[in-house]
């Protein structure tokens, strides 16, 4: 048993691999594109517009595929590249986007040096966020390599990472929990849900995402979120990867 | 015939009640009848006590615009009869509470309660379930004239917990926010040193309003909405609108057999991440580790046959995607075969392992008539002694045309829960693997109509047990969309599991049940 334990094969993808994992998301090619809007009708969160281009709104995106499905001219394919933001209007994606780098402010980097312990806080996701963030910690992510840990206790954390879009039951639990985390704190909106609400937000009984109610830092796209996406945006925001 | 067996328990419940059963008739799942309000809960009292029906759902309508009032819903299944009764009766303000009589109608009626403002009269229990301090006054979002995206006033008033008071008997107080990442909820435990002496579960905190905002949405996008009720049964939870959708609709076969496939490896995904679970709960790193990378390989599997890591958006309105091509179908067989050995080490590992055995035998009991008298459902039920599976018992998709056994265990422990998930696993590679090979070619898609006006349902086995979806259709258009996550019923089994067991054993306890929040609370 010790032997079969001893010469596994390597599993963990090293930081090299991770970066070339690509995560796509919809983008329609322009040459293509005669902006007919048939996918922004099948889109089941009115994520595509094609008022004067052609865009996608990854901070509502479900990655459902249902607009590749109905483009007739295969304009449409995943070829989009799936990367968090620090501001929501740069979730905005067209095929002229350029995406500009995610950076937190100085005082912040310098406090919380190359490490992040984090505070997840699920304010009303399906779970399925929940999931990916699990995954973070298997063998193959493991996430505390880069010295980013979970922790139990928002006093322990720099970071809460928030998913769901903020039910009105769970609305004061994730207040006390912002309240007990120390200065300075990120917050980060994880997941379509966490930054527009979509698709179940806005309703009686739940709000359109986390930056209504706190200051978000990062937005975290994906539906849910792919591993690679998280470990990035958390490297990138720690000033860790030299992404251009 | 079965057939028959159905139509004679209804000819007996005319017998008895008379012009009081108003209507009934043949429907899509079996029958359907009205009964005269009075009436209403001394019938499924009746088919309960006398028959050995079992309540599966029970939901409630806001009908006052077109009938000038609400009604509510019962749907029943017989031991060894494939068809469903649907009873349904008018209400106004009240009801007759059954729950004195038949435990698990307890959460219906609460919710029911809490949604549409009724009274369930004779509840021993009426605090709200749902719907948490500091909101509504008067208003219950599931009636017809609260819009999905109203503001509701709010309203100060205050839950009381259930808690023994003693010597020596304290409250512990955990959640909703948990030390792992896990869903919220709050858990209240009175315990005298380490030993629980109750445990009361409050849930509603991840309630969406996933239910108004399904009524009246176009089918596209409540199947998408559907995949993200609760999203680790994103498969089932849409399986089971499209089953209630598509009624009378006929999917191409290889999308059945797709279908299928789709939800084993939603299984295989999820018991392998319940498993893995225990290992850590009980600190065996090692198995932990490995177990947890068989989950990540079948999640990279998802992702390269369908695209997406847990499955969605492979289901469509009469079909699937295309999927499943013949290099796809090697990959699936190669990966399912290594993950499958893999897994039966790793379980070996932790059962030779004293200790590892000492945490999980006899560990958070569930007797088999507790489980009875909740309907608990799905492989926690099935750990004691619960022999339900809707994949045998109501066969959807290709199931009646595949082999597969449906693992039983009485113990109804942690160690029984996991044998369940483990030995399902193995079902469920050896189920895909069949349908790989009887999966005909040609077209995996089709588009269904809307469906006939009238009540129509889905019943899925998901990972987690017993899903059903039932939708109430006027006019092509979905007015009442009742969702019935299998927590729901499993849910209040942990509150007796865990009696006498020691609060530390608590995590491990909630782990083998593995419930979902957010399919609870909607
Ligand atoms: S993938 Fe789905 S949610 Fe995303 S843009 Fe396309 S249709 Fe809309």
């Amino acid at each position: 048993m010790m032997q079969s334990m001893l010469f596994k094969k390597r599993r963990t993808l090293s930081l090299r691999e991770l970066l070339d994992q690509r995560v796509g998301c919809p983008l329609a090619d322009p040459l293509i594109c005669d902006m007919c809007g048939k996918c922004s009708e099948a889109c089941p969160t009115q994520a595509i517009s094609v008022s004067d281009r052609w865009s996608v709104d990854l901070g509502k995106c479900l990655w459902c595929g249902d607009c590749l499905e109905t483009c007739e001219k295969g304009a449409l394919s995943m070829a989009g590249g799936c990367e968090a933001a620090g501001r929501r209007q740069d979730l905005i994606l067209s095929a002229e986007t350029e995406r500009s780098a995610l950076r937190l402010k100085d005082e912040t980097r310098k406090v919380l040096g190359r490490s992040l312990a984090i505070r997840e806080v699920d304010a009303g996701s399906c779970n399925g966020c929940e999931v990916e963030v699990n995954s973070l910690s298997n063998p193959m992510y493991d996430l505390e390599r880069f010295g980013i840990r979970m922790v139990a206790s928002p006093r322990h954390a720099d970071m809460l990472l928030v998913t769901g879009p903020v039910t009105r039951n769970m609305l004061p639990a994730l207040m006390k929990t912002y309240a007990a985390t120390p200065e300075p704190k990120l917050i980060a909106a994880l997941g379509t849900c966490a930054i527009s609400g979509c698709p179940f937000g806005n309703s009686y009984a739940s709000g359109k995402g986390v930056s209504d109610v706190l200051p978000v830092d990062i937005f975290i796209p994906g539906c849910p979120p792919h591993p690679r996406t998280i470990i990035m945006a958390l490297l990138e925001a720690l000033g860790r990867l030299q992404v251009t | 015939m079965s057939e028959d067996g159905l139509e004679g328990i209804v000819k007996e419940l005319r017998r008895e009640i008379g012009e009081d059963l108003r209507h009934s008739g043949p429907w899509d799942r079996g029958m359907q009848c009205e009964v005269e309000r009075s009436h209403l809960a001394g019938a499924v009292g009746t088919l309960i006590a006398k028959h050995g029906a079992s309540m599966v759902s029970m939901h409630a309508t806001d009908d006052r615009q077109s009938r000038g009032s609400f009604a509510l819903h019962y749907l029943l299944s017989f031991p060894s009869k494939r068809e469903l009764l649907m009873l349904s009766g008018e209400t106004d303000g009240s009801f007759t509470s059954l729950t004195p009589q038949i435990y698990h109608a307890n959460w219906y009626e609460r919710e029911v309660m809490d949604m549409f403002g009724l009274v369930a009269t004779g509840h021993p229990d009426p605090r709200p379930l749902v719907l948490h301090d500091g909101w509504y006054k008067g208003s219950h979002p599931l009636r017809k004239h609260i819009g999905c995206d109203d503001g509701l006033a709010p309203e100060r008033r205050r839950y009381e917990f259930n808690v023994l008071k003693g010597d020596g008997v304290f409250e512990v107080p955990v959640g909703p926010v948990h030390a792992g990442v896990i869903e919220p909820g709050h858990f209240r435990f009175s315990a005298a040193g380490e030993s629980i002496l109750n445990l009361e579960v409050r849930l509603g905190y991840v309630h969406r309003g996933v239910e108004k905002c399904l009524e009246g949405a176009p089918p596209g996008r409540a199947l998408r909405m559907t995949e993200r009720i609760s999203g680790d049964n994103g498969v089932a939870h849409s399986l089971a609108f499209c089953q209630a959708y598509e009624a009378g609709h006929d999917v191409p076969p290889r999308a059945q057999y797709a279908r299928c496939i789709l939800a084993e490896l939603e299984r295989v995904y999820n018991h392998l991440g319940d498993i893995a679970g225990l290992a850590l709960d009980t600190a065996f790193a090692v198995p932990a580790a490995d177990i947890y990378a068989l989950r990540e390989v079948m999640l990279g599997l998802n992702a390269r046959i369908t695209g997406h890591r847990m499955l969605w958006g492979a289901v469509t309105l009469g079909g699937t995607r295309d999927l499943l091509s013949e290099a796809d179908v090697d990959d699936v067989q190669g990966t399912l075969m290594k993950v499958g050995n893999e897994l039966r080490t790793s379980v070996e590992r932790m059962r030779s392992s004293p200790s590892f055995m000492d945490r999980v035998d006899t560990t958070g009991i569930v007797e088999e008539k507790v489980a009875r008298d909740l309907r608990v459902v799905g492989p926690i039920g099935r750990a004691s002694g619960q022999d339900l599976d809707v994949r045998r018992d109501h066969p959807y998709e290709a199931y009646s045309k595949l082999n597969f056994r449906v693992p039983l265990f009485r113990e109804g422990d942690v160690s029984a829960r996991m044998n369940v998930r483990v030995q399902e696993v193995d079902e469920s590679i050896s189920l895909v693997m069949e349908a790989l090979d009887r999966m005909p070619s040609g077209g995996g898609s089709s588009r269904p109509g809307p469906p006939r006006d009238g009540v129509h349902v889905g019943l899925v086995e998901a990972p987690s047990g017993e899903l059903v979806h039932i939708i109430h259709t006027e006019g092509g258009k979905v007015v009442r969309h009742k969702v019935r996550d299998p927590s729901f019923c499993n849910w209040p089994a942990i509150q007796e599991a865990v009696l006498g067991d020691i609060v530390p054993d608590f995590p491990l306890i909630n782990k083998s049940f593995s419930l979902s929040y957010a399919g609870n609370d909607l």
